[in-house]
């Protein structure tokens, strides 16, 4: 802690900040632009202006950046200083001269960093008279809008777009009054973190583009916290609705997860919530026809066909926790599978037991973006868990700042800090089939077929410590690769290992594990972090549920005769012949589900569940933090929580238990009572009963409009308010006055600080974590957390033999190719791919080869090729990709139009 | 597409830099002295053969107003309009070239003869006004001077 002093007024701060930073902290309204928390100072826009005084004797003082000071034992500074004052409205009388004042029609209007800092500094009356600077627009594609006449010049965009998120596809242009901020040409921005812009962007010139179909401000939206459902990381959002519509999701900050960012699959993803393809209300299935039913008729018909009592159920990795228990109660322990592909089940099995009984324990984003050695083993990051690849290209900093330290520049004096470190990258290293989008920070990259990848898995793990299994029959090569490695992880303070189920083999998860734990046995707090492919992959990994594979067993053997299966469409997650054999065999079907699929047009009984958004759910992300999801807004129809739907099934078979599940809270209660993996669940929010001076949170901003007028071309009667006994947040504008605790926190806001950057006012310190710790709970922790100095295992603290033995050489065949799965980020995620703006970036289906291979089939870019995989015959276009591992070929899957096909398999291509 | 010989001539240059993209503004200088100017698809080969995204490339590009990005008349006239020469005569200087020309500042003559530019100081004040025509820095200059400089490029 150091003294400073801001007008006079002696305050304790850290170090190692700017004052800009320390006076944030302390609450103090300073104005900037250029400085973002993420992104450090570069003193650019001079908008942070304060005076600098040598001591208190000092009476001139000089004026100085306070984003450019470093907080220093007895600095003094005065904010409130009059030429100050004067200098900082100077500047924002020049950044707002070409300004096109368009405040009313722009979307970021009511949540603008521009807007709050010219009202902070009174810059009231314009007096330039000339002609302002026009530019023309780009379309950059189907998320981000673009509106240059807004820009101030920070240069925030770029900053973050190529820096931080390593884009080449955006620049400044031009100079003096006419810099332009944008692409070379119009075109979609390639960067999958290219929606942050709507955030960065301190004015209306990049604003979110879906938002723009159905616009609302700010202060009309009502909002919860929620957490995203579109990968296994659980970034926290702020959903916003109003009538009844979604209409964007918004960044909630967790210092210890998503930090200030989303992908742009979380953040676009959400549409599909509007999609005319919802279920709303409960359908039976009469001869052959689909009627609707009320809920109760619905209720009543359900129950009957589960009389006989031979019932299995099947769960969802994208259904909450709760859905998951209750269908597991309803149905019975013995009798509830998992709904996922067999492999997958027994991955996520293999992951969680290495997470909770090894050595090493899986970080958190914040803590991956702060490792200093990485081995990405088997996954593509940024296409199947991809905030963690921003976390990780932020991570190949660490290293080189040490550098930055001894030459004793502050690491947030960004440019300064980048200037000195030139192009030196930490060691990272990325082994994956084919070429990544991480691959440009990488020190290595090495691409071959799942087994080959894993046998360099098992020689680095070898070569960190003799006693795990060595690998026959290296290549000299590969074994100077692993030895690279080794060498890098074990000099570093801080190593993790990424690896995860994406490809299907085990092997390489073990690897990856053996790599982490040699790594803690010498006495490394090394982190491994495991990719999940759902939002609650791992929530109901930890429900021991029985494999898919074994349902069709009990259909068959009579043990069961009906099925309920809970937001899931299993066509997704086996072969048709499969899927429509197992529910051939069943007499009877009920599928809860939110949007319209292969599964639901099945059913006997629908019930139209409530996704995200409209209900409260808890999932269990990748890290393993347990994490609460609250409803946003009241859904019109039928829709209920599929655990709502569930309770009122094991009330009605006379399960009197149930009937005490009022709330998410009870559920939960529940939960944790009978299964001890689920004990810390309930701490992950505040309960309903939570009140602050006896009232809730509210859902809506104290400017909420229009609520006695928007309903009245239905009723000229304000309608009450939905009651909502079971949470802690209120549908209403009114409630609690004081900063709700963390999980609460549905939308960041503070007086004078509309846009999102008021969560300032929200953390301990800036960057750091949210005032009362950040949201959620970890529920998975290793057996015995491993001591920084000392190595355990040998002695019995925990387990720490090494798994498995390396894979046999993979041999590349002449006449065929191992066909790998691929991953989109946009289009793999079944609920995001259908929504419009997410499905207008989605590839066609296409089979991806090597030009080697492709050459040797007969094949150009673009031709058709015959597909022959798993017993089927496909028909798909050829995409050249240069760089896949040779012997190996690649197939998207989880899109449109490819059906679940199990893959790595042998395939043979040929032209038709 | 580049030809082979500014290829050759860029790739030379890799050899005084410690990365490709700092060859940059070089390579669009070679391809400007035999194109006359940087067009989209020099841009799109420029980029290619640095490892540069365009958008990179036109960022450069954009900056320096002595790279073209435009196509430009076989002889640019570079009139300086820096404070100096505004108070030696530029307006009238420039006022006869224009109506000399036809044309206004930033165009180009219809038989492709002059293309017309302002410049900041050209470090000639003491023999303001002055303007540059391709390599060639005229001095002391007056309106009556013009047509006898101009009739020297054809
Ligand atoms: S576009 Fe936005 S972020 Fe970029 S420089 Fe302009 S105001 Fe700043
Ligand atoms: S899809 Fe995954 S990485 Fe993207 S915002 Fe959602 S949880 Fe985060
Ligand atoms: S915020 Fe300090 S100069 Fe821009
Ligand atoms: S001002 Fe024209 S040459 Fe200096």
């Amino acid at each position: 802690m150091t003294k400073i002093f801001v007008d006079g007024r002696p305050f304790d701060v850290p170090e190692n900040q700017s004052m800009l930073q320390a006076c944030l902290t302390l609450g103090f309204d300073l104005p900037y632009f250029c400085w973002h928390p993420a992104l450090g100072s570069v003193g650019a826009c001079r908008q942070c202006a304060v005076k600098q005084y040598r001591d208190e004797k000092d009476s001139r003082g000089r004026i100085v950046m306070s984003c450019m000071t470093p907080v220093a034992e007895g600095v003094r500074i005065s904010i409130r200083d009059a030429e100050s004052v004067s200098f900082r409205a100077a500047v924002i009388e020049g950044l707002m001269q070409s300004h096109p004042h368009d405040c009313p029609v722009c979307d970021e209007g009511g949540e603008c960093h521009l807007q709050d800092m010219t009202v902070m500094t009174g810059h009231a009356y314009r007096r330039y008279r000339f002609s302002k600077r026009t530019f023309r627009n780009q379309n950059l594609g189907p998320l981000v809008n673009h509106e240059m006449n807004r820009c101030i010049q920070c240069y925030r965009c770029v900053r973050y777009y190529r820096e931080y998120a390593g884009g080449h596809d955006l620049k400044e242009f031009v100079l003096r009054n006419l810099v332009y901020f944008g692409r070379q040409n119009d075109g979609v921005l390639e960067n999958e973190f290219a929606g942050n812009l709507v955030e960065i962007c301190p004015t209306g010139v990049f604003t979110d583009k879906t938002l723009k179909q159905h616009y609302t401000r700010k202060w009309d939206l009502q909002l919860a916290p929620s957490v995203c459902v579109h990968c296994g990381i659980g970034c926290n959002t702020s959903p916003g609705e109003r009538y009844g519509t979604l209409r964007r999701i918004v960044n909630r900050y967790n210092g210890e997860v998503n930090g200030y960012f989303l992908c742009d699959r979380g953040r676009f993803g959400y549409e599909f919530v509007n999609s005319p393809e919802r279920l709303r209300q409960p359908r039976l299935q009469k001869g052959g026809q689909g009627e609707t039913a009320d809920g109760p008729v619905a209720l009543v018909h359900a129950r009957k066909l589960l009389d006989g009592g031979k019932v299995i159920g099947i769960g969802s990795p994208r259904a909450s926790l709760e859905a998951n228990f209750a269908l597991r109660t309803l149905v019975g322990q013995e009798r509830f599978f998992a709904g996922v592909e067999d492999e997958e089940h027994r991955l996520t099995a293999r992951m969680l037991e290495i997470l909770r009984s090894g050595l090493a324990r899986s970080p958190s984003l914040g803590e991956i973006e702060k490792a200093d050695a990485v081995l990405v083993l088997g996954e593509d990051v940024t296409q199947t868990a991809p905030r963690m690849a921003l976390s990780l290209r932020q991570s190949v900093r660490q290293q080189p700042f040490e550098l930055v330290d001894k030459l004793q520049i502050p690491r947030w004096l960004d440019h300064a800090a980048r200037e000195a470190v030139q192009d030196a990258k930490g060691p990272f290293f990325v082994a994956a089939p084919h070429p990544t989008k991480l691959d440009d920070v990488a020190a290595a990259t090495y691409r071959a077929s799942p087994d080959d990848l894993a046998r360099l898995g098992f020689a680095v793990a070898h070569a960190i410590d003799s006693s795990a299994p060595d690998v026959p029959q290296l290549t000299d090569g590969v074994r100077a690769l692993a030895g690279r490695i080794a060498e890098a992880l074990k000099n570093a303070k801080r190593p993790l290992v990424v690896s995860g189920p994406s490809l299907k083999c085990e092997a390489l998860i073990q690897a990856a594990a053996n790599v982490a734990w040699a790594l803690c046995r010498a006495g490394k707090p090394a982190a491994l972090s495991f990719t999940a492919p759902e939002c609650n992959t791992l929530g109901l990994g930890l429900m021991a549920a029985r494999p898919l594979g074994e349902a069709q067993q009990a259909l068959k053997s009579g043990e069961a005769d009906t099925i309920v299966i809970l937001e899931n469409d299993l066509y997704r997650r086996a072969p048709r012949e499969q899927v429509d054999a197992l529910l051939a065999s069943a007499r009877h079907l009920i599928v809860l589900d939110y949007l319209e699929t292969s599964t639901t047009h099945k059913a006997e009984v629908v019930f139209p569940s409530a996704p995200f958004a409209e209900c409260e759910g808890t999932f269990i992300s990748n890290e393993g933090r347990a994490q609460r999801a609250f409803q946003v807004y009241v859904p019109e129809g039928g829709i209920r929580a599929a655990w709502q739907w569930l309770r009122d099934l094991l009330i009605a078979s006379g399960a009197n238990g149930a009937a005490a599940w009022q709330g998410v809270d009870d559920v939960l209660k529940t939960l944790a009572g009978s299964l001890p993996a689920f004990s810390a669940v309930p701490q992950a929010a505040p309960s309903a009963a939570f009140r602050m001076a006896g009232e809730k949170v509210a859902r809506e901003p104290h400017r909420y409009s229009g609520r006695t007028a928007m309903h009245a071309n239905i009723n000229v009667s304000e309608p009450k308010p939905p009651d909502d006994p079971e949470s802690p947040l209120s549908f209403s504008m009114e409630g609690v006055s004081e900063q709700p605790p963390p999980a609460l926190i549905p939308f960041f806001w503070s007086p004078g600080w509309n846009s999102i950057q008021s969560v300032n006012k929200f953390q301990q310190e800036i960057a750091g974590p949210l005032r009362g710790g950040d949201p959620g709970v970890r529920v998975i922790e290793p057996a015995k957390p491993t001591e920084p100095d000392g190595p355990a295992g040998p002695d019995g603290n925990a387990r720490a033999d090494f798994l498995g033995a390396p894979p046999a050489v993979f041999e590349p065949q002449p006449d065929r190719v191992l066909l790998v799965p691929i991953y989109h980020v946009f289009g793999s995620d079944e609920t995001s791919q259908r929504a419009p703006a997410i499905r207008e970036l989605t590839p066609k289906p296409y089979v991806a080869l090597d030009s080697e291979a492709a050459r040797r089939f007969g094949l150009n870019d673009g031709d058709l090729a015959e597909v022959a995989v798993n017993g089927a015959v496909e028909r798909l276009p050829v995409k050249v990709r240069d760089g896949m591992a040779a012997g190996v070929a690649g197939l998207p899957v989880g899109l449109p139009g490819i059906e679940n096909c199990r893959l790595p398999a042998w395939a043979r291509i040929t032209r038709p | 597409m580049l030809s082979s010989e500014e290829r050759e001539e860029i790739e030379r240059e890799f050899a005084h830099y410690p990365t490709k993209e700092a060859v940059c503004i070089d390579a669009m200088k070679i391809v400007q002295r035999r194109r006359g100017w940087i067009s989209d698809e020099s841009l799109q080969d420029i980029a290619g053969l640095l490892g540069m995204s365009v958008d990179e490339v036109d960022g450069v590009a954009s900056f320096y107003n002595l790279i073209f990005r435009k196509p430009v008349g076989r002889h640019v006239i570079m009139i300086c309009d820096s404070v100096s020469c505004w108070i030696m005569g530029y307006e009238k200087l420039r006022t006869q070239l224009t109506s000399r020309l036809g044309i206004k500042m930033g165009e180009t003559t219809p038989d492709g003869r002059f293309t017309l530019l302002p410049i900041v100081c050209l470090g000639a004040c003491d023999h303001a006004p002055v303007m540059m025509i391709d390599n060639e820095t005229h001095r002391d200059l007056d309106p009556e001077k013009i047509d006898a400089v101009l009739e020297k490029y054809t």
